[in-house]
């Protein structure tokens, strides 16, 4: 099986005012088809920069990054956002849902951007929402839903364009500690049943510990891995 | 993405602010209002003055003294009854020539008094202009060549001496000359602002008596057909010429007026339409502001999308839709608003309003263009947002 993600001496600055910042210094590790690991360090570290990078929505300054096995140095946006849709899943810390827009629609976004039939993004939707355990919730709006259901209704559009990588950025942040041991559990299981790559970027060594792998991180370079 | 889903995005927005969508739009709809309706104008106007020139009959040619131009005074005229018969020898039929002698005269019957035109002419008028009498006959060449005192009245002349009575045979004096009454007009109205009905037909010998001139101020000629008139009025000038020497005459046709006359019409109505267009232009910056406060609101939603895969062009695409979906729905109602108007101002005033499917078709595609010009900018701002920047947004 070829890696998920291919990170090599990856380094990504920021031009501030003139001066440039940079936020990853040379980052290297390898996330392998259907791995579980946690990026964890304190904020500042480069963990979330190293996020954006994973998800392909930025591009490294220097050094080599394959997401799904393709490089996304010659990539225009237009490629990488096709890029994201088929290979990559996010689940945000606030959700991200759409406001206004039910729970079934928000799941079925990615399929919209992939030009697929109404009909069929509905029934691939639902399906999804029944996995996560939203069945009974589909024609419910954010706003009447809990932050746990939320929560599984991003995850249910994270996984409804079936991607290789799931990305979740303190997936448990805004929960309490019931709703995010479930949500935790829920990406676990997905994890381990649908094969997808799960990368979760933390803070909180709990949720790290649980991972097969932990990148630890400090000022925009890698601490340990194991 | 498709472009039903890009639309049904687009409403979707619009309706999620109902009360901005509408005052954005209310600035493309009062535009587009005011072109139509003053178009409608312009174009109403246009439409009565030609209308009101073909009304005088077809193929008229008019030959009067000196050099007609519009808004210069009239010269005083030296053709005498002479003169019209040499211009029929030329056309060669008396009965395709018209003459008249004009004055302002008070008309009288017993202790009722109006003033009016009075026209010295002779018996071929009716057979030159349109003019139908709705009682009695009109003027005989008997009564031209014996200078009888006689007189057609014009509509409003006869109601004013003698309203709903019959005015044939009744007794009138013009300038306290006694005439006998033996036509009444039909109707005819106003013709470039001359009020056509107060008007009175009496013999050209007896008018010039009358007037104690024996002056004819202008010569009407009614050409067999179009073609010949340019030739038929080369050769009256030519004649006219060599009768008076160091005398200029000028010949006019109904299309010379028409051309002067629409042409400043023209120019009055594009002008009034240009004026329109700049309330059309503020409505379209008005859509253009709006479109970038909804683009900075919805900045993380734009993050998102593009997060789970739209591509520039998708996002650019959908805001785009969202201002032309504004425009054209406010240049829908600005039609439909501009159209009412001025079916009320034509029916309620004397300003005739005519819709035109060009003035239409104009104001619609104005405002779908407006909407593509203004919402380029904020659709290619939104379409251009860095997702990292977008989804950090709060």
């Amino acid at each position: 099986m070829t890696a998920a993600l291919v990170a090599q001496d990856v380094t990504r600055e920021y031009a501030l005012d003139g001066v440039t910042v940079p936020a990853l210094r040379g980052v290297t590790f390898t996330v392998d088809a259907g791995d579980y690991v946690a990026i964890i360090g304190p904020s500042g570290s480069g963990k979330s920069t190293l996020m954006h990078l994973l998800g392909g929505l930025d591009r490294p300054t220097a050094g080599s990054l394959r997401i799904g096995g393709r490089d996304v140095a010659g990539l225009d946006p237009q490629a990488l956002a096709k890029l994201r849709n088929e290979t990559i899943g996010f689940v945000f810390q606030s959700f991200h849902l759409l406001a206004r827009t039910t729970a079934v629609d928000n799941v079925a976004l990615p399929l919209v951007y992939r030009g697929m039939r109404a009909g069929e993004r509905r029934r691939r939707a639902v399906a999804m929402l029944e996995r996560v355990g939203l069945g009974h919730r589909l024609d419910h709006r954010p706003n009447q839903l809990s932050g746990g259901e939320q929560q599984r209704v991003a995850i249910a559009r994270a996984l409804v364009t079936d991607p290789q990588v799931l990305l979740a950025d303190e997936p448990t942040g805004n929960l309490d500690t019931h709703n995010g041991q479930a949500v935790l559990g829920l990406l676990e299981t997905l994890n381990r049943e649908q094969g997808v790559a799960l990368v979760v970027v933390t803070h909180d060594h709990e949720v790290a510990d649980r991972a097969h792998r932990k990148i630890v991180m400090r000022d925009g370079v890698i601490v340990s891995s194991a | 993405m498709r472009f039903a889903e890009a639309w049904r995005v687009a409403i979707d927005a619009l309706r999620a602010n109902r009360l901005r969508s509408t005052l954005t739009m209310l600035g493309v709809i009062i535009g587009v209002a005011a072109v139509v309706v003053l178009v409608a104008i312009g174009t109403g106007t246009k439409q009565q003055i030609e209308r009101q020139v073909e009304g005088l009959g077809s193929n008229l040619l008019i030959v009067l003294p000196g050099q007609v131009s519009l808004g210069s005074a009239p010269s005083v005229s030296r053709m005498d009854l002479s003169d019209v018969d040499a211009v029929s020898k030329i056309v060669g039929d008396r009965n395709r020539v018209a003459v008249t002698v004009a004055s302002g005269e008070t008309v009288a019957a017993g202790n009722v008094d109006t003033f009016a035109t009075i026209n010295g002419v002779i018996e071929t008028t009716p057979q030159v202009f349109v003019r139908s009498l709705t009682r009695g006959t009109y003027l005989s060449r008997s009564d031209v060549d014996t200078q009888r005192r006689v007189a057609v009245l014009g509509y409003r002349v006869a109601r004013e001496l003698f309203g709903e009575r019959d005015a044939v045979g009744q007794q009138i004096t013009i300038a306290g000359v006694r005439f006998r009454v033996i036509g009444v007009f039909a109707q005819l109205g106003q013709s470039l602002g001359v009020d056509r009905d107060n008007e009175v037909h009496i013999p050209i010998t007896t008018a010039q008596r009358l007037l104690g001139t024996n002056r004819v101020d202008g010569i009407a000629i009614k050409a067999p057909n179009r073609e010949e008139i340019d030739d038929l009025s080369a050769r009256i000038l030519a004649e006219l010429g060599r009768r008076h020497p160091g005398t200029e005459f000028s010949a006019v046709t109904q299309e010379q007026i028409l051309g002067v006359l629409g042409d400043i019409l023209g120019v009055l109505t594009g002008v009034l339409a240009a004026i329109a267009g700049i309330s059309l232009l503020v409505g379209g910056v008005g859509v253009s502001n709006i479109m970038l406060v909804s683009v900075r609101e919805r900045t993380k939603e734009i993050g998102l999308r593009k997060a789970v895969g739209a591509r520039p062009r998708d996002i650019g695409v959908q805001f785009l839709l969202e201002a032309v979906l504004l425009t054209t729905l406010g240049g829908f109602i600005g039609m439909g608003l501009g159209i009412g108007a001025a079916l009320v101002v034509a029916a309620l005033s004397p300003v005739p309003a005519a819709i035109t499917w060009w003035s239409l078709a104009l104001a619609f595609g104005v405002s779908a263009a407006v909407g593509i010009i203004f919402g380029v900018v904020p659709a290619q701002r939104a379409g251009r947002l860095d997702p990292v920047v977008a989804l950090r947004t709060e």
